[in-house]
């Protein structure tokens, strides 16, 4: 299996990647960290990671080159992607973060939780363990019960264009998209990394991705 | 839903976990490292650990403690104990901390939140507030609760949260060890006062005082560390109990 499954966790200055790779070490899969085109071009699944400033991390993927790798790897080439936090949202057509254009895989856009709705009962961020709904069913969401908890530490959401993005919703003073894909292409808001056994449950989910 | 989160605290020093422990059938009670993976088991929510003794000298250890933790543990941990400087910060961050607290340093130089939130964001700074009530006035204490300053718990939690604090820590140093369950008073008036989420530290003792605190205070998050590390209450039960009582939590 091995062989055949290449993980690269892609660095591109965007926060701390070493928990990403922690999980996978500790499941026995083989995940390089790199900012390394050429390694990057030899994986078999993708993770993006990432914390921090939706503008900053698209200025780093394209200062690294990265944005034409990715849309020949992911788009072109089908080849699995996870994006967690930022990862996913950049996965969108546009930002509030900044004002600034997304990489457009998922019809969808990144806006600020917005406090008019939630009230002063929930604090921005968003932080702590959460539930998610499933709304669709994937192999990323193979064994997971709605109401399991993942954690999250977010200021910015992800709303779809259609729902046929939507993977999972979760509520936060109102109901808002946790999770997305489309063919090859997940993204999770929350930490898979970072929420204990049913973290790893999913990431386990993304290994066994076609 | 978002769940009320139970978080043991670790005093760590030269690396190792002090103030005892009562878990059995561990070879190596004192070794950081299995203590964390036995209360991620329990279904901890995060855990803090506070170096006690933290110099210059020691800070290599922690630093190297921290790598070792986030080796091995996949729920959140926030570090906390001589952090003085953004430089500090980052070292255990990039070590794989994911918080880092702050608590002395700060009061001497608020200006260090600012920095730090501007730097790793709000999310990643846990303002740590020790305060005693002394004539019916909640006095912040710094240098581990030695010297009583002019200050309000509420006036600096709240200058905290302005300058970019993303939690407020409150261990209110009266109740703590008392075991006479948490200074409900003072948490529900920095309840109402702040925006960001506050945990709550000192004075459990038994269920029914995390009972009351999540149904009467506002507090998002309760940190204790004798009443788990002496097993007078075990994770798993205490979360039992408040599910009972409908506070949502993560079984």
């Amino acid at each position: 299996m091995q062989s055949k499954n290449k993980i690269v966790v892609i660095d591109y200055g965007m926060g701390n990647l070493r928990s990403v790779k922690n999980r996978f070490k500790h499941m026995d899969v083989d995940a390089t960290i790199s900012s390394d085109l050429s390694e990057i071009a030899k994986a078999d699944k993708l993770i993006l990671p990432g914390v921090g400033h939706f503008e900053a991390g698209m200025k780093q993927l394209k200062d690294r080159g990265l944005l034409e790798l990715l849309e020949e790897k992911v788009i072109q080439g089908n080849t699995p992607i996870l994006g967690i936090c930022l990862g996913m949202q950049l996965f969108t057509n546009f930002s509030e973060e900044g004002n600034v254009e997304g990489l457009g895989w998922i019809d969808a856009q990144t806006k600020k939780f917005d406090a008019s709705i939630i009230q002063s009962l929930h604090k921005v961020p968003h932080m702590g363990w959460n539930s998610i709904n499933v709304t669709n069913e994937t192999v990323l969401t193979e064994n997971l019960d709605t109401n399991d908890l993942f954690y999250f530490v977010h200021s910015y959401h992800v709303v779809c264009e259609t729902d046929q993005n939507v993977l999972t919703k979760t509520t936060y003073g109102y109901e808002f998209v946790s999770a997305i894909f489309k063919d090859n292409i997940y993204g999770v808001q929350f930490h898979p990394e970072k929420s204990h056994d049913i973290g790893k449950q999913m990431i386990g989910n993304f290994v066994k991705a076609a | 839903m978002l769940v009320k989160r139970i978080i043991p605290c670790l005093d760590i020093k030269d690396g190792k976990v002090v103030k005892g422990t009562n878990f059995v059938n561990l070879r190596d009670a004192g070794d950081p490292v299995v203590l964390a993976r036995k209360y991620a088991q329990d279904r901890a929510d995060e855990l803090v650990f506070l170096d006690i003794q933290a110099t210059l000298d020691n800070r290599k250890t922690l630093v190297d403690l921290v790598e070792r933790v986030a080796r091995e543990l996949d729920i959140p941990f926030t570090v906390g104990g001589g952090i003085k400087s953004v430089a500090i910060a980052n070292e255990i961050l990039r070590a794989g901390a994911d918080k880092i607290s702050v608590n002395s340093a700060a009061f001497i130089r608020p200006q260090l939140i600012q920095e730090l939130s501007a730097k790793f964001g709000s999310q990643c700074v846990v303002v740590a507030i020790d305060a005693k009530e002394i004539d019916g006035q909640w006095i912040v204490h710094t240098s581990g609760g030695k010297v009583a300053q002019d200050k309000l718990l509420v006036d600096w939690a709240k200058q905290a949260e302005t300058l970019g604090a993303g939690e407020i820590l409150f261990t209110a140093m009266n109740a703590d060890g008392t075991k006479n369950g948490f200074a409900m008073d003072a948490l529900s008036e920095l309840s109402e006062a702040l925006k960001v989420p506050i945990i709550a530290s000192g004075g459990a003792g038994t269920s029914d005082h995390f009972v009351d605190l999540f149904k009467n205070s506002g507090a998002d998050a309760a940190l204790a560390a004798s009443v788990f590390h002496f097993k007078q209450i075990a994770i798993p039960t205490l979360k039992k109990e408040l599910a009972k009582k409908q506070i949502p939590v993560r079984l």
